[in-house]
């Protein structure tokens, strides 16, 4: 596929890796933002690649691992109620609530279907007049451009019984979060390349200067985590600290303008709680005052919810790279992607689930696991 | 997160916030909504994320990846290699 | 006779884990595999059953069989290359191929909602009859019961079906050795993408038909030449990955792949990438994995490749004298991964 094979070339990753190699002197600890380059990392083994003193640390780029558990219970409960259809992506199916996930909310008679696009959440509406849609709106703000566009058009056409359940977050103060903690080991940064599609990097600029850390704006192919990593080690190693951007076939400086207009008239920063790390200021988005008749919150009145997270789990740490997978306790014995105790477990790219799937073996060899 | 795909626009109808593309992926065709990318015209690769396309692809730039690794090994070739072990397949 | 409260103390799948069955216990994934294992396969003490082959081989009255039985819930009905009746005889000639058998006789047992169009009947009924002539098997009887409106989707199928082993070789996992070559029927994920294709909320447009077909020739090809066959099995629900686990985990020996081997066409390429799937995890109902001694793989290839279903055929990778049962693959970049079982379906995703 064009664009997409040709960053997967074995002798130029070779050649990256040995180029990154050639560069380094010194330990250094970068974080990946987004989980889609996790998944790429531990996928095509690319951290074999690189020598020991390079350390990847996952960030908590995985909106699927950080949606409150109160709000996947908030979810499930929607979910089960008659003449409702729960629509999402299909990576919030297996979520632990503190119940159950979604996927039992169908097991239980719910009507819950997977979508590709909210749009199709609209189409559904349209088609089901006696139904009430709701979608499961998660997300970076990659995504909240196309919720934006559906809640809109859905005020502009006068749709009656469409919802979202909104679930999303923003990456700048999750980075800030992580830098300002004082058990900090991140000291440079791959930034979110579609994020930055849709956002720019001009607001990743004041976080270099202030944190003094490098942070490249990287794609999510082989070639370009590496690229990413190379340029992120070259600036580490000549003590520079600017945002690069690595992924510009597909990331303008000032992103896409017309999608942060849509972004800004549908919705408005608020708080966020992250799941496993606690609330962080000014992270999260949330329907405009206008557009509250399709908040699924309010119109279903859900309620407050308080729910508790296993004790044994500490996706928090791990999602602010303070700890991997496998140094939890309760990694692959009490927590399993079949019983996950935690999102990381469950995601995609949750960093808990791809050391399970791809690392097991080896930490078998180790002694853990 | 954000899996986002190159595909090349094979027809568009419609106008404004309805503007759509019908996008080939390796052979398969979607329905992309253009409302973010006024700019897209028929044979652009586009990067496509649920059912929206979100950014051009540039393909001049889309070169570069591979432009920066000739300027490495130029580079490499000229200061001092130890030799690397396990490099070659 | 055991009470039901007698039940729940002793089933060692603990009920408080998933009191009730979930879709994921039918996704061909880990949770099926352990629905399997610690629920059904205790209650049929057959040493049969437990060699946990496709179908069962035995002998009786002098004759070496194999039998087997298969069912059929697939939604949509009709699909691009196939529909619920031609996946019901493919399937179960299939299984009993991969005993290296010859299928002879299938039963065919039809649960019908009550509503269901008689057209949408005729359609089903006409396409067991093609596919039985065209995989060269007789539908020899069968059962009709209808359901009430609601309580089936339009069709469920249950084929079983006979076979007559006319090879000595025991084809099983257990036949597998260190250094045999794993062979690839032929290109993977067709069929599951092709049903992809059509569920709501995720259609696209695709010339891509599902790969359902009968793999009984391609294997009498393979017995009458009398190939060293080792082992065969079908890919099916869960893809080569899953079934190359299984195999791995039968035999007990390590298994490593060659991703850039592994054909995938470009458009099922295309859909994967786009709906955020794996293509070694995707349905097939029409490729099969067969395992033989080096010194055979060449012969085996050539005739494969002069069958219709099997003519993609091609080497994907190796069986090691490693032991664990695990199932490695060197990926296009050349590094190498574990190749783990997915817990459930595979899901689209957007992250």
């Amino acid at each position: 596929m064009k664009f997409l094979s040709e960053y997967r070339d074995a002798n130029a990753a070779q050649s990256y890796a040995q180029e990154i190699r050639r560069i380094t002197t010194q330990p250094w600890t970068i974080m990946e933002i987004c989980g889609g380059q996790t998944h790429s990392i531990v996928k095509f083994g690319l951290d074999e690649l690189l020598s020991k003193e390079i350390e990847m640390v996952h960030g908590p780029g995985c909106p699927v691992c950080v949606t409150p558990l109160e709000l996947i219970d908030k979810a499930v409960q929607i979910a089960q109620r008659p003449g409702v259809i729960f629509s999402s992506f299909g990576d919030m199916l297996r979520v632990p609530g503190s119940e159950t996930d979604l996927f039992g909310a169908k097991a239980r008679g719910g009507d819950v279907r997977i979508l590709y696009s909210p749009l199709d959440a609209l189409k559904l509406a349209k088609e089901n007049p006696s139904k009430e849609i709701v979608f499961f709106a998660v997300g970076f703000e990659t995504t909240a451009p196309a919720h934006a566009m559906a809640v809109y058009q859905a005020k502009q056409q006068g749709i009656k019984n469409f919802s979202v359940l909104v679930s999303h977050v923003l990456v700048p103060p999750a980075m800030e979060a992580i830098l300002g903690s004082e058990t900090n080991r991140v000291q440079g940064f791959l930034a979110a390349g579609h994020v930055c599609a849709i956002m720019g990097y001009e607001e990743y600029i004041p976080i270099a200067a202030r944190y003094k850390v490098p942070i490249v704006v990287t794609g999510f192919e082989p070639l370009d985590i590496l690229q990413g990593i190379a340029m992120c080690v070259a600036q580490l190693e000549a003590g520079r600290h600017e945002v690069e951007n690595q992924y510009t076939r597909a990331v303008p400086e000032g992103g896409n303008r017309a999608a942060q207009h849509f972004m800004k008239e549908v919705f408005r920063v608020v708080n966020r709680k992250w799941r496993g790390i606690g609330e962080i200021g000014s992270s999260g988005l949330s329907l405009r005052p206008e557009y509250a008749e399709f908040d699924a919150e309010l119109r279903f009145n859900v309620g407050d919810y308080t729910a508790e997270e296993s004790p044994l789990c500490i996706s928090g740490l791990i999602m602010q790279g303070q700890k991997k997978p496998h140094e939890c306790s309760a990694f692959g014995r009490q927590c399993t992607p079949e019983k996950p105790l935690g999102a990381p477990m469950v995601s995609n790219e949750g960093a808990c689930a791809a050391y399970y799937r791809y690392r097991r073996a080896e930490l078998a060899t180790t002694g853990e696991g | 997160m954000c899996l986002a795909v190159p595909g090349k626009i094979i027809s568009i109808s419609g106008e404004d916030l309805a503007r759509q593309a019908r996008v080939d992926f390796g052979g398969v065709l979607k329905e992309v909504n253009l409302a973010y990318l006024p700019e897209a015209q028929i044979d652009d690769y586009v990067l496509v994320h649920v059912g929206f396309a979100i950014s051009m692809v540039d393909e001049e730039e889309a070169g570069k990846v591979f432009g920066y690794l000739k300027q490495m090994d130029e580079l490499g070739e000229l200061a001092e290699l130890s030799p690397d072990p396990g490099v070659k397949r | 006779m055991s009470t039901v409260k007698d039940f729940a103390l002793s089933c060692p799948l603990p009920i408080t884990d998933y009191p009730t069955v979930t879709l994921a216990h039918g996704g061909g994934g880990k949770l099926m595999h352990q629905l399997i294992e610690k629920m059904i396969l205790p209650a049929f003490d057959s040493p049969l059953a437990q060699a946990r082959h496709d179908g069962a081989v035995f002998e009786l009255g002098g004759a070496r069989l194999a039998f087997t039985t298969d069912s059929y819930v697939v939604q949509p009905l009709f699909f691009p290359g196939g529909d619920i009746g031609s996946l019901a005889i493919n399937g179960t000639v299939n299984d009993l191929s991969m005993c290296g058998a010859r299928p002879v006789y299938l039963s065919c047992g039809l649960i019908l909602e009550e509503g269901l169009p008689m057209e949408t009947l005729w359609a089903v009924v006409q396409s067991l009859k093609q596919s039985a002539e065209a995989a060269g098997v007789q539908l020899v009887t069968g059962d009709t019961k209808v359901v009430d409106r609601g309580k089936g989707d339009g069709v469920f199928i249950n084929t079983a079906g006979v076979g007559l082993v006319e090879t000595e070789l025991t084809i099983a996992p257990s036949s597998v050795k260190a250094g045999d070559v794993v062979l690839l029927s032929g290109d993977i994920g067709r069929h599951g993408i092709a049903i992809m294709a059509m569920r709501q909320g995720l259609e696209f447009e695709s010339k891509i038909e599902s790969d359902c077909a009968p793999l009984n020739g391609a294997v009498q090809k393979l017995i009458a030449a009398k190939v060293g066959i080792h082992c065969l099995r079908d890919l099916t629900r869960g893809g080569l990955g899953t079934t190359l686990i299984e195999i791995a985990e039968a035999s007990g020996l390590e298994i490593t792949i060659d991703e850039s081997r592994v054909p995938v066409r470009d458009d099922v390429a295309g859909a994967c990438e786009v709906l955020g799937f794996d293509p070694l995890y995707l349905a097939n109902e029409g490729r099969m994995i067969v395992f033989v001694s080096e010194s055979e793989a060449a012969r085996a290839l050539e005739l494969l490749r002069t069958d219709l279903h099997a003519a993609g055929a091609v080497e994907i990778g190796r069986v090691s004298a490693e032991r664990g049962g695990l199932v490695k693959m060197k990926s296009r970049i050349g590094t190498t991964r574990i190749i783990d079982m997915l817990s459930g379906e595979q899901l689209p995703r957007i992250c």
